[in-house]
């Protein structure tokens, strides 16, 4: 069973915050969720590889790479021109270090 | 002038000169902004975007050079596929103002092909969502009924087709989202081969799972639609280096004789009421026209669910993670560490459906839960997969419910996340394999509600999938 310290932690995992009534809420249908996830547990999957990336067996492994070419690259005014803050071209957090 | 609904009516329209590809731009934005107080399909319309790429269809057809395929055909795209300095927002606060920097592969594609882009339209936030009702910009309604769901996540794109407006749009799929509100709203819709079409634009939610693909009124113009956008992408290492073969060359022969259909027994014994009939009546279509249609078993359908709720939370955990107020328009005010300023940036942002899944995600990906949840979904999707191989040893395609039940109403299943889920059955397994699939329109239900038969073959076997569709099009006279 989810508690809502499991929950608390998975966010701080995930860096979300929520709210006392979004905790509640998370650890009600997480429970309900994983209850349908466990069917999985009952699998015999001893011997089988992990499916990451759907692949292709006659594809050439290196097909897929492009040249090693130069391009033009967006440039900073473009990369940071969705950010809120920004400075000099360069995106602005609050201080990490103190002086 | 109305809308005409074919690729093939607007270009001979255009070709004679009954109007112009401006003149076509202009009514069509018209006429979706007439019926976006209804169906709300539309959040960003471009008409300066359109009518540029309309004046040079125009003057094409002025100078009588050769037109591109998609010449002068209006255009919605779904918007989670990034479009050059037009807003992109995923459905979600957190991109509320976001302009993307470029275009996604598939519309500049589109775009050099003649394809005009209309607008952006509405789609659950981030793509997660089978009923479009978790867009932060409000539910969009089906043009079928207005009080029912349009299907989700790509409802917008479905709604935007069936009403009218546009007769060929973009959407994405990552567990069913092209095919179920495709057939919820009536209309074809298509998931390619998993690296048929590049990826490079699509906002990710699910990187192993997610595609581009098309929707349309026939089986013919979604054909139109993905010839122009598919094709390997060097911006897009997942595409896939093989041949795109002539889809329209393929689709003149429409002979089905013979051809092997496997019906899933796993499937069928789940399926009921007006959907169980239309699938059966159809099951029945496709040996009037000579296909030779067998049960066949898909044994690992049942663990298919739970694999992919880990497999897309999970890898949504990680590609959501890049929303942290930095970089993407959306930043917390209250906050004066930087990890304050990350967290409560997403909380504030996020809506509910993707703060769920980026917990699962989160929790399946974690210290002591990874073997147990992750890894394990892996291997059943591996099996999953084997599954599918097995049966096309025997089968030509598979046929299929698309949806356990049509259209169903704003508000049912909201606030029921795992109903919500398990509504997904029948479209996941495609996806975790990475095989083509689409919806095509099978009839309706006695209320009237359209349903959608299932079409699934092998990898890149698109053209076989498009002539056994367009087949059962004609046979149905659809």
């Amino acid at each position: 069973m989810l508690t809502e310290k499991d929950v608390r932690y998975v966010a701080n995992l995930a860096n979300l915050t929520l709210s006392a009534d979004e905790m509640t809420r998370m650890a009600h249908d997480l429970a309900g969720i994983l209850g349908q996830m466990d069917v999985l547990s009952k699998v015999d999957t001893s011997g089988i590889a992990p499916m990451s990336q759907v692949l292709f067996e006659d594809a050439d492994e290196t097909a897929s790479l492009r040249a090693d070419v130069e391009r033009e690259p967006l440039g900073s005014d473009l990369a940071v021109a969705n950010a809120t803050i920004t400075s000099g071209g360069y995106y602005k957090v609050p201080r990490v270090i103190e002086k | 002038m109305s809308i005409a609904k074919t690729i093939a009516e607007i270009q001979a329209g255009l070709r004679s000169r009954q109007f112009t590809a401006a003149e076509l731009a202009r009514e069509a934005i018209a006429d979706a902004e007439r019926q976006n107080p209804a169906t709300n399909a539309f959040l960003t319309f471009s008409p300066e975007r359109a009518l540029a790429v309309a004046e040079r269809v125009d003057a094409q057809i002025a100078a009588g050079t050769e037109l591109g395929p998609l010449a002068g055909i209006p255009v919605a795209v779904k918007d989670v596929i990034v479009t050059k300095g037009l807003k992109t927002t995923c459905g979600s606060r957190m991109l509320e103002n976001y302009i993307p920097p470029y275009d996604a592969t598939a519309i500049e594609r589109l775009e050099s092909a003649g394809g005009m882009i209309l607008g952006k339209v509405k789609c659950d936030e981030f793509a997660m969502g089978s009923s479009n009702e978790n867009s932060a910009f409000g539910v969009v309604r089906n043009p079928v009924d207005l009080e029912r769901v349009p299907g989700g996540s790509s409802g917008g794109s479905a709604a935007a087709v069936a009403q009218g407006s546009v007769p060929v749009s973009l959407g994405s799929d990552t567990g069913g989202s092209v095919r179920q509100p495709a057939s919820f709203c009536g209309i074809v819709g298509v998931t390619p081969t998993y690296g048929r079409v590049s990826r490079y634009g699509l906002v990710a939610f699910a990187s192993s799972l997610d595609h581009i693909g098309p929707f349309a009124n026939n089986v013919s113009d979604a054909a139109a639609l993905l010839q122009v956008i598919a094709g390997q992408d060097r911006m897009d290492a997942t595409s896939a280096p093989v041949a795109v073969p002539d889809y329209l060359a393929a689709l003149r022969n429409t002979d089905v004789r013979g051809m092997k259909i496997g019906v899933p027994v796993e499937y069928m014994k789940q399926a009921t009421g007006d959907t169980a009939d239309r699938i059966h009546e159809s099951i029945a279509a496709l040996r009037t026209l000579g296909c030779d249609v067998r049960d066949i078993s898909l044994p690992n359908t049942e663990y298919a669910i739970a694999t992919y709720y880990i497999v897309c939370t999970a890898e949504a955990s990680a590609n959501l993670a890049r929303y942290d107020g930095v970089r993407y328009t959306a930043r917390s005010a209250n906050a004066s560490t930087l990890h304050d300023m990350y967290a409560n940036t997403r909380g504030e942002f996020f809506g509910p459906e993707v703060k769920r899944r980026i917990m699962l995600g989160t929790y399946v990906l974690s210290h002591g839960y990874y073997d147990a949840y992750y890894k394990k979904a892996q291997q059943v999707r591996a099996m999953i997969t084997r599954d599918f191989t097995q049966a096309f040893s025997e089968v030509d395609a598979i046929v299929a419910p698309v949806s356990p039940f049509p259209a169903f109403k704003i508000g049912e299943k909201v606030d029921d996340p795992v109903a919500m889920y398990l509504s997904d059955i029948y479209t996941i397994t495609g996806s975790l394999a990475g095989i083509p699939c689409m919806s095509v329109p099978c009839g309706n239900t006695s209320e009237g509600l359209p349903v959608g038969l299932q079409i699934l073959c092998g990898h890149f076997q698109e053209e076989r999938m498009f002539r056994l569709a367009r087949a059962f099009e004609q046979q149905r006279g659809f």
